[in-house]
């Protein structure tokens, strides 16, 4: 794919560390533009922290990141120039809604991303009404953050970047504590950019929305790469996920009789069924 | 059976959130202050409050008291709210203010106590009464506000009167992020409940409010790093940048003017 498709980010040799505690180890990786990509791996194995690296909120205590060829470094974000192009194309949805949701109303915290970008009004008004309206949330606009529902929130998290329109998508845990309905609207959302020129990263350990969200997997263990490829040839590597703590030997019975299988919570449930001897 | 300290605790912070959604209810009914652009509003207030600050006779401030008190009702605020949460408690505090001044100011005895050598002057009833009106009046004005607006248009409000954006900021923050930790408080101590047996001893009980304070000063920290860089990945670079859609229409001029003639008077009549 990056033969074909400039990359949009380029990840050479990239550590990062939280006071001496290793995040990042040592990490190689390019994403192409329009990819989809989702980051597997256990908790604290590194997947937030490689987003916020590729958000340029972190920058590796080693190693160089780009972003379309331009180095993603402090001094250059310093740059409002660069900065500006920066925070409009590349977008970050955090885990916890709470942390993103900090504006009085569902409307200023649409609206804050393109105000801090100096668009002028009319036209943040206009954008903000438009992307209200496509997440269904245009009842909830006067409301304040806090008195949502755990699944508004996040869709509102989504709005307030969907609003400036950004090329790289990066989400981290998109669908985490969301009921089954909202979690397939996200999972709509993120299907819909498919084939489009949208870069999308989703760190996430829900194996069952992987293949519908992404066409390139990486599994991410104690913050280095341990696996990648395609979402079926990950997906059906069991002993990977086994070994990743993204799976678990789950027992049941049928019929009387005992059965242990690896639980993936996806489509290939039904048949890994391993019988216990 | 008493409750326990931690059932006490979890009632005042659920209290705490309950009367947030009070003021959020009546800010959407259909009353006279509502009907104003909230920059009238505040405004408006902001000059009753200076004018009744600024008035020497104790009739006009009680005219004014009266004033505040209707524009309280035709807002919509029930009078009970304003006598439990507003009157009652700024005659408590103001009155223990005012209460010396009821003795120790000179002037000809009104009623002289036997055999305590105290006695209250009428000078000193007067300045009781002055400050204790004035002070009802002025907290009925802005208790009203607040009812009836939404906390973001008071903000917006403000940033409109020239309030700088960064103080904007913080108060827009501390008013969101109360919220989530009174929750998490809340949390934490229903956790801390359902798995206590028994009666929690005094000194257990200090324990565990020092932890519970200790815990939400390190979440609280945790927190605003993390919205700092989600401010950050949004693009803020130490500006604040706010959206003001509000829109000035007859009746706010209307009004506007009235505030002002009744603030002028207020001065003139009472100076």
């Amino acid at each position: 794919m990056s033969d074909h498709v400039a990359d949009a980010f380029r990840l050479e040799n990239v550590s990062f560390d939280y006071e001496g505690i290793p995040a990042i180890c040592s990490l190689s990786l390019q994403i192409a533009q329009g990819e989809r990509v989702a980051l597997l791996g256990p908790n604290g194995s590194g997947k937030s922290t490689l987003l916020r690296i590729l958000d340029g909120l972190y920058f590796p205590t080693s190693g160089s990141i780009q972003f379309h060829n331009s180095e993603l470094s402090k001094d250059n974000l310093n740059n409002q120039q660069f900065c500006f192009d920066f925070r409009r194309r590349v977008a970050l949805v955090f885990q916890n809604p709470d942390v993103q949701l900090f504006n009085p109303s569902v409307f200023d915290e649409v609206a804050y991303g393109p105000l801090q970008l100096q668009w002028t009004k009319e036209e943040v008004i206009r954008r903000v009404e438009e992307t209200l309206a496509f997440m269904s949330l245009s009842h909830l606009r006067d409301r304040p953050p806090y008195r949502l529902s755990g699944g508004e929130k996040k869709r509102v998290a989504l709005a307030s970047v969907l609003v400036m329109d950004p090329e790289v998508l990066l989400l981290d845990e998109p669908t985490a504590t969301l009921d089954p309905k909202s979690q397939s609207q996200v999972v709509d959302l993120i299907q819909q950019w498919k084939g489009s020129s949208k870069t999308v990263v989703t760190a996430t350990h829900q194996l069952e929305i992987v293949e519908d969200i992404a066409d390139r997997v990486l599994v991410l263990e104690a913050g280095t790469i341990t696996a990648a490829g395609t979402s079926s040839e990950i997906l059906s590597d069991t002993e990977l996920l086994l070994r990743a703590n993204l799976a678990h030997a789950h027992r049941h019975s049928h019929g009387g009789e005992v059965h242990s299988h690896p639980h993936l919570h996806g489509h290939t449930h039904s048949h890994d069924h391993t019988h216990e001897e | 059976m008493q409750d326990s300290y931690l059932e006490k605790t979890i009632r005042g912070l659920s209290k705490a959130l309950s009367e947030s959604l009070f003021s959020e209810q009546v800010a959407r009914k259909s009353g006279l202050l509502q009907s104003l652009d909230p920059r009238v509003r505040l405004g408006g207030v902001l000059l009753l409050v200076v004018a009744v600050v600024a008035c020497r006779r104790v009739e006009i401030v009680g005219a004014s008291f009266v004033l505040a008190t209707l524009l309280a009702l035709r807002s919509r605020v029930c009078l009970t709210i304003l006598i439990k949460h507003v009157w009652l408690v700024v005659l408590i505090f103001t009155g223990i203010i005012a209460l010396p001044a009821v003795f120790i100011t000179p002037g000809k005895s009104f009623i002289i106590m036997r055999p305590v050598p105290l006695s209250i002057s009428a000078s000193g009833l007067y300045s009781a009464a002055m400050l204790i009106l004035r002070v009802e009046t002025a907290a009925t004005l802005t208790a009203t506000l607040i009812f009836c607006t939404p906390w973001t248009h008071i903000l917006k409000a403000l940033r409109f009167l020239r309030m700088p954006a960064e103080i904007i900021t913080i108060l827009t923050m501390t008013h969101r992020y109360i919220f989530l930790l009174i929750e998490t408080a809340k949390q934490m101590f229903e956790s801390r409940q359902s798995r206590t047996v028994g009666v929690m001893p005094e000194s257990e009980r200090r324990k565990v409010v020092a932890r519970t304070a200790g815990v939400l000063l390190s979440k609280s920290m945790e927190l605003s790093n993390e919205v700092y860089l989600a401010m950050l990945s949004r693009g803020f670079r130490g500006e604040v940048r706010l959206l003001s859609d509000f829109r000035m229409a007859g009746r706010d001029y209307a009004a506007l003017s009235a505030f002002i003639v009744t603030a002028s008077m207020v001065v003139w009549i009472g100076r």
